[in-house]
C-alpha cells in the first residue's frame, strides 16, 4: 500500500472547562489515501468534529491538541508553526462546514468569498479569480452563476449555500477536503443532490475526502472506507462494504441495527441502551462496555487500542469474532 | 454469549453542578467585591450621625479652607464646615434618594412591560410608541427640564426619574415576556384555565424579573449621577442638606487653592458607581449560570 | 425593497413619534404646579404681567386650542414663543448658539470612537487574557464618573497646567482655536460615553470573532490580518454604528454640564441660563431641539445600518 495522504496518529484534544478537563478526542488514529473517501461516523459528542478541526488547527478556544501527530505529505501538522500551517489551509487541505447559513460571511457577496482563496494562495488577480469563481460555481451546479456571484448568502437557498461552500473548498484544487456533516442541516432531497455532487466532483478531480457524519446511509453512498468513533476514540475501521456486512465492534453493530433498512425486514427497531459517557471522567476498561451486549469480565479493565483484524480491518473490541458471528446470523444489510 | 446485564463498576461520575444562588454567591468575585463596597458606603451613610465628627452645618470659623488635620480629616470648606462630615451626610441623602428613586420606574416599567408583552397588539403598539417618544429625548436633558418645571427638590426628582426612567424596564420586561409566553409552562397554565393576571404574576413575572433586577443596579448609578448633576446645578437636593453635587459646585471656585473640596465628593461618587456596577455584574453572572 | 422606500418607511414610522414629542414638549408648561404664568414669572410679578403672559400664551383657552396654536407656530412658522428675557424668538436664539454645541458633539463622537474601538479590539483579541481583564475594568469604573466632575478634574489636571494651550473656557476662534478649546470639553463628553461603547463593542467583536464564518475564513488559509479586516471588522462596524447611534442620548445629555463648566456658548449653556432666568420658552425650545437632534441621529443610524448590512432591506 502506498503512503497515505493523511495519517492521524493517536490524536488527543482536551478542553479545559470549569467542571473539569473534557477529553474530547482521546487517542484517534486513522489514515486516508490519495483520492480516497473516508467516512468518520459516530453519535453527536463523540469527538468527530473536533478531530476534523484539530487536523487544520482550527479548534475553538479553549480546546487544545494535547498530544498526537497529523502527518500530511511527510510533515506533522500538529508541530507546524502557524504561518506554514496557514499555507496548507485552503490550498492543500480545505474544509466544508455544517451550517452554510452561519459559515458564510453575511455581508460579503458569495462570488467574492469563493474568489478569496485563489487570490491569496494562487496569487491570481481579481479578474482571473472572479473568472475562476464563476467556473467553480458552474462546476458545483449553481445555475446562472454570473448573477448569483453577486448575491449575498441570505439570498440563496440552503442547498445553494452549501454548493458555494463546496466551491470555496475546491477553489485552490486541494488534495484533501474535510467535510463536517455537510448535509445534516439540509432537507432530505437537497442532501441527496449535494451527496451526488460530492461523488461526481471526486471522480472529476480525484480529491480525497474525510466525511464526518452520524448518518450511516450517507457513508454507504459516498465513502470507500470508514472509521467508527465512540466517546472520543476510533473503535473500528475498514472498507465500507466489509464493515457493513461484518461489523467487528458491538457499537458498530448497534449503530447499524438502529437504522431502518427497507431491504431487511426486522421485527423491531433496535436502539443501543444507555447513553454515551461523560468525557470528563477517566475510564476503567472499555468505554462501551456498560452498554454492550457482548461485554464480559475482561472488558472491565485495561485499555483497548485498535488492533489489526482479518481483511485489512482494525477493531478495538477483543470479542470481535462474537460480534461478527452475530452479524452473520442476523445480517444488517441484505446483500454484499 | 450471555450478556452482562448487571451495572458495571466503570460507570463514569458526572460532577454535580453547585446548585443555588446561596451556594455560589461568595465564590463570585465581582459580586463579593461589589457587596463589600456598597455595604461599606451604605454602612457609613447610615451611621453618619454616629460616625461623623461634626454636624454638617457646624461652622468652625477658626478653620476656614483648612487643610487636613487631626480635627478635620479632609479639611474644611469656605464656611468652616468639616468636609468629611459633610461627605458622610451627603452620602446619606444621595444614596437614600438614589436607591429609592429606582423603585418607582421599576414598578411602573415592569407593569407596562408586562401589559405590552402579554397582551401584545394594540397595548404593545401604544406602549412602545410611548417608549419611542420618551427615548427621543436625552435622559439628562429631560430630567433637568422636568425638575425645572416641577420646581427644585427631592419630590420633583422622584417624579422626573419615574416619568423618564420607566422606559428601560418596560423594554426589558416586554422582551422577556414575549419570549417566555411561548414556553410550555405558560401554555399549560392557559390550558388549565388560569386567568391572565394570575399567569402574569405567579408564573411569568418570577422568570422575567431577574433581568430587570440586574439592570436596576446600573440604573441606580444613573439615578445617582442625575441627582448629583441636579445638585451641581442647584436644582436638586436643596441646601442646607449636603449633596455631593452641590459640594463639587461649591468647591469649584477654590480649584486652584483647595482642590480637595471638589475632588473628594467626586471620588465618593465614582466609588459608589464602581460598587454598584460590580454588584450588577456579579448578579448577572450568578443569575445567568443558574 | 430598495433604500429609498426603506427610508420612506422609517420616516413614516417617525411621524407618531414626532407628534408625541411635540405633545410632551407642549405639556411641559402644564406640568408646572399651580398657575404656570405666576410660577414662571415669580412671586414678585405684577398681576398685569401675569395677565399679559396668559394672553400671549393663550393659557385661558381650552387645551386643544392651545395645542393647535402651538403646532401652528411650530410647523408653519418654525417658531415657539419669544424668550422672556431676550425678547426675541426662541428659535433665533437657539440657531445662533447651535454651532458650538454641534462642534462639541462631533468632536466628542470622534474622540469616543478613537478611545473605544482600539480598547475594545484589544480586549476582544484575546478573551479573558490580562489585556481583556484590564480593559473590562474601564467601564466598571468609568460609568460612575459624573460628567461635570470629569470636566472639573480635566480643568484641574490639564488645562490649568497647560499654560493656556488648552483654554479653561470658551469656544476659541478659527479652526485651530476651536480644535484646542473644544478638546478638553469633547474629551469629557467622550469619556462619559466611552465605557458603554467599550462594553458593547467588545461584546459584538467577540461575537463576530467566535462566529462560524470567521472559522471558515481561517480555514481558507488567508492571512489573519485579512480575516480581521475583511471578515470580522466588516461585521463589527455594523454593530458599532448601531451602538453609537443608540447611545447618542447620553452623548447629548453630557453637553449640558460640560458647556457650563467650560463656558462654551452653546445651547446647553443657553438652557442652563434659561433655567436660572426662568425663561420658559427657551427651555421648551431647547428641549425640543435636542429631541429633534436625537431623532435625526436615530434615523441616520438606521439608514447607515441599512446601507452597510445587506440583510436589512429584506425585512
Amino acid at each position: 500500500m502506498n503512503d497515505p495522504l493523511l495519517e492521524v496518529r493517536d490524536l488527543r484534544v482536551e478542553i479545559p472547562l470549569a467542571r473539569g478537563v473534557v477529553h474530547a478526542v482521546d487517542g484517534v488514529s486513522f489514515s486516508v489515501g490519495a483520492g480516497e473517501a473516508l467516512g468518520l461516523v459516530g453519535e453527536s459528542g463523540c469527538g468527530k468534529s473536533m478531530t476534523l478541526r484539530a487536523i487544520l488547527g482550527l479548534l475553538p478556544r479553549p480546546a487544545e491538541i494535547s498530544s498526537g501527530q497529523v502527518m500530511f505529505g511527510g510533515i506533522d501538522l500538529v508541530a507546524m508553526a502557524p504561518r506554514p500551517l496557514r499555507d496548507i489551509r485552503g490550498r492543500s487541505i480545505s474544509m466544508i462546514f455544517q451550517e452554510p447559513m452561519t459559515a458564510l460571511n453575511p455581508v460579503m457577496r458569495v462570488g467574492e468569498q469563493i474568489a478569496e482563496g485563489p487570490q491569496h494562495h494562487l496569487g491570481q488577480s481579481r479578474r482571473s479569480a472572479r473568472a475562476r469563481a464563476l467556473e467553480l460555481m458552474r462546476m458545483v451546479g449553481i445555475p446562472d452563476p454570473v448573477r448569483r456571484a453577486r448575491a449575498y448568502p441570505h439570498e440563496l437557498s440552503g442547498g445553494m449555500r452549501q454548493r458555494v461552500m463546496i466551491a470555496i473548498a475546491l477553489s485552490c484544487s486541494p488534495q484533501l477536503i474535510l467535510c463536517d456533516e455537510p448535509t445534516t442541516a439540509l432537507d432530505v432531497t437537497i442532501q441527496d443532490q449535494i451527496l451526488k455532487l460530492l461523488l461526481s466532483l471526486r471522480k472529476e478531480t480525484g480529491v480525497a475526502v474525510v466525511l464526518v457524519t452520524h448518518d450511516l446511509a450517507v457513508v454507504a453512498e459516498t465513502c470507500d472506507s470508514l472509521a467508527v468513533m465512540y466517546a472520543g476514540e476510533v473503535v473500528e475501521t475498514g472498507a465500507v462494504g466489509d464493515v457493513f456486512r461484518l461489523p467487528r465492534h458491538p457499537y458498530t453493530l448497534g449503530l447499524m441495527r438502529s437504522v431502518p433498512d427497507f431491504d431487511v425486514v426486522r421485527d423491531s427497531l433496535a436502539s443501543i441502551p444507555g447513553t454515551p459517557p461523560d468525557l470528563v471522567s477517566s475510564f476503567e476498561g472499555c468505554r462501551f462496555a456498560p452498554r454492550c451486549q457482548f461485554a464480559k469480565q475482561d472488558c472491565l479493565a485495561g485499555t483497548f487500542p485498535l488492533r489489526v483484524a482479518p481483511g485489512g480491518r482494525q477493531t478495538a473490541c477483543i470479542h470481535d469474532e462474537e460480534c461478527a458471528e452475530a452479524a452473520r446470523r442476523d445480517p444488517v444489510v441484505s446483500s454484499a | 454469549m450471555a450478556a452482562v446485564t448487571a451495572p458495571l463498576a466503570a460507570d463514569p461520575l458526572t460532577i454535580p453542578r453547585a446548585r443555588g444562588f446561596r451556594h455560589r454567591w461568595y465564590r463570585t468575585p465581582s459580586f463579593v467585591a461589589g457587596l463589600v463596597i456598597v455595604g461599606l458606603m451604605v454602612g457609613l451613610a447610615i451611621a453618619a450621625p454616629v460616625v461623623a465628627p461634626y454636624n454638617p452645618d457646624h461652622q468652625d470659623l477658626e478653620h476656614i479652607l483648612a487643610g487636613s488635620s487631626a480635627h478635620h480629616w479632609l479639611g474644611t470648606d469656605e464656611l468652616g464646615r468639616d468636609e468629611w462630615s459633610r461627605m458622610l451626610y451627603a452620602a446619606r441623602v444621595d444614596l437614600r434618594v438614589g436607591f429609592l428613586a429606582v423603585l418607582f420606574p421599576f414598578i411602573l416599567g415592569t407593569t407596562l412591560g408586562c401589559v405590552a408583552g402579554y397582551y401584545a397588539r394594540f397595548a404593545d403598539t401604544l406602549i412602545m410608541r410611548l417608549v419611542d417618544v420618551v427615548v427621543a429625548f436625552p435622559f439628562t436633558v429631560l430630567i433637568i427640564a422636568m425638575v425645572f418645571v416641577l420646581g427644585p427638590g427631592t419630590r420633583s426628582i422622584y417624579i422626573a426619574i419615574t416619568l423618564v426612567g420607566w422606559v428601560s424596564y418596560a423594554r426589558i420586561i416586554r422582551g422577556e415576556i414575549l419570549v417566555q409566553k411561548r414556553q410550555e409552562y405558560v401554555l399549560a397554565a392557559r390550558g388549565a384555565g388560569l386567568g391572565d393576571r394570575r399567569i402574569i404574576i405567579r408564573h411569568l413575572l418570577p422568570n422575567v424579573i431577574t433581568q430587570a433586577i440586574v439592570f436596576s443596579m446600573s440604573d441606580i448609578v444613573l439615578d445617582i449621577l442625575a441627582i448629583v448633576t441636579l445638585g451641581y446645578l442647584g436644582l436638586g437636593i436643596q441646601p442646607p442638606t449636603p449633596d455631593w453635587g452641590a459640594m463639587i459646585a461649591d468647591g469649584q471656585q477654590f480649584l486652584t487653592t483647595k482642590w480637595e473640596l471638589s475632588t473628594f465628593p467626586g471620588i465618593a461618587i465614582v466609588i459608589t458607581g464602581l460598587g454598584l456596577s460590580l454588584l450588577g455584574d456579579g448578579l448577572a453572572d450568578l443569575l445567568r449560570a443558574e | 425593497m430598495d433604500l429609498a422606500s426603506y427610508v420612506l418607511r422609517r420616516l413614516v414610522q417617525m411621524v407618531p413619534v414626532a407628534l408625541g414629542v411635540t405633545l410632551l414638549v407642549f405639556f411641559m408648561i402644564h406640568l408646572v404646579p399651580g398657575d404656570p404664568a405666576r410660577t414662571i414669572l415669580g412671586v414678585h410679578a405684577s398681576p398685569q404681567r401675569i395677565a399679559l403672559l396668559h394672553k400671549e400664551w393663550g393659557l385661558d383657552h381650552p387645551l386643544w386650542v392651545q395645542y393647535k396654536d402651538f403646532m401652528d407656530r411650530l410647523v408653519i412658522h418654525g417658531n415657539l414663543s419669544d424668550s422672556l428675557i431676550y425678547h426675541e424668538s426662541a428659535r433665533a436664539l437657539i440657531i445662533d448658539r447651535l454651532p458650538p454645541t454641534l462642534w462639541l458633539l462631533g468632536y466628542a463622537a470622534v474622540l469616543s470612537v478613537v478611545i473605544a474601538v482600539p480598547l475594545a479590539a484589544l480586549a476582544a483579541s484575546k478573551r479573558d487574557a490580562l489585556r481583556d481583564q484590564t480593559v473590562r475594568v474601564v467601564p466598571l469604573v468609568g460609568l460612575g464618573f459624573p460628567a461635570f466632575w470629569t470636566a472639573i478634574m480635566l480643568l484641574l489636571l490639564v488645562a490649568l497646567h497647560s499654560g493656556g494651550f488648552f483654554p479653561v473656557g470658551g469656544y476659541g476662534s478659527g479652526l485651530p482655536g476651536h480644535l484646542r478649546a473644544m478638546f478638553l470639553p469633547g474629551l469629557t463628553v467622550a469619556l462619559g460615553i466611552a465605557p458603554i461603547l467599550i462594553r458593547s463593542l467588545r461584546a459584538s467583536l467577540l461575537n463576530v470573532l467566535e462566529s462560524d464564518y470567521v472559522v471558515t475564513a481561517r480555514s481558507k488559509g488567508i492571512s489573519e490580518r485579512r480575516v480581521l479586516v475583511r471578515h470580522a471588522l466588516r461585521n463589527g462596524i455594523i454593530s458599532m454604528v448601531t451602538v453609537l447611534g443608540v447611545n447618542i442620548g447620553f452623548l447629548v445629555g453630557g453637553t449640558l454640564v460640560v458647556e457650563q463648566v467650560f463656558a462654551i456658548p452653546g445651547i446647553g449653556l443657553l438652557m442652563i441660563n434659561a433655567i436660572f432666568q426662568r425663561d420658559f420658552p427657551v427651555v421648551q425650545g431647547i428641549t425640543l431641539a435636542f429631541a429633534i437632534m436625537v431623532v435625526l441621529v436615530y434615523l441616520t443610524t438606521d439608514v447607515l445600518h441599512a446601507l452597510l448590512d445587506p440583510r436589512v432591506r429584506f425585512d
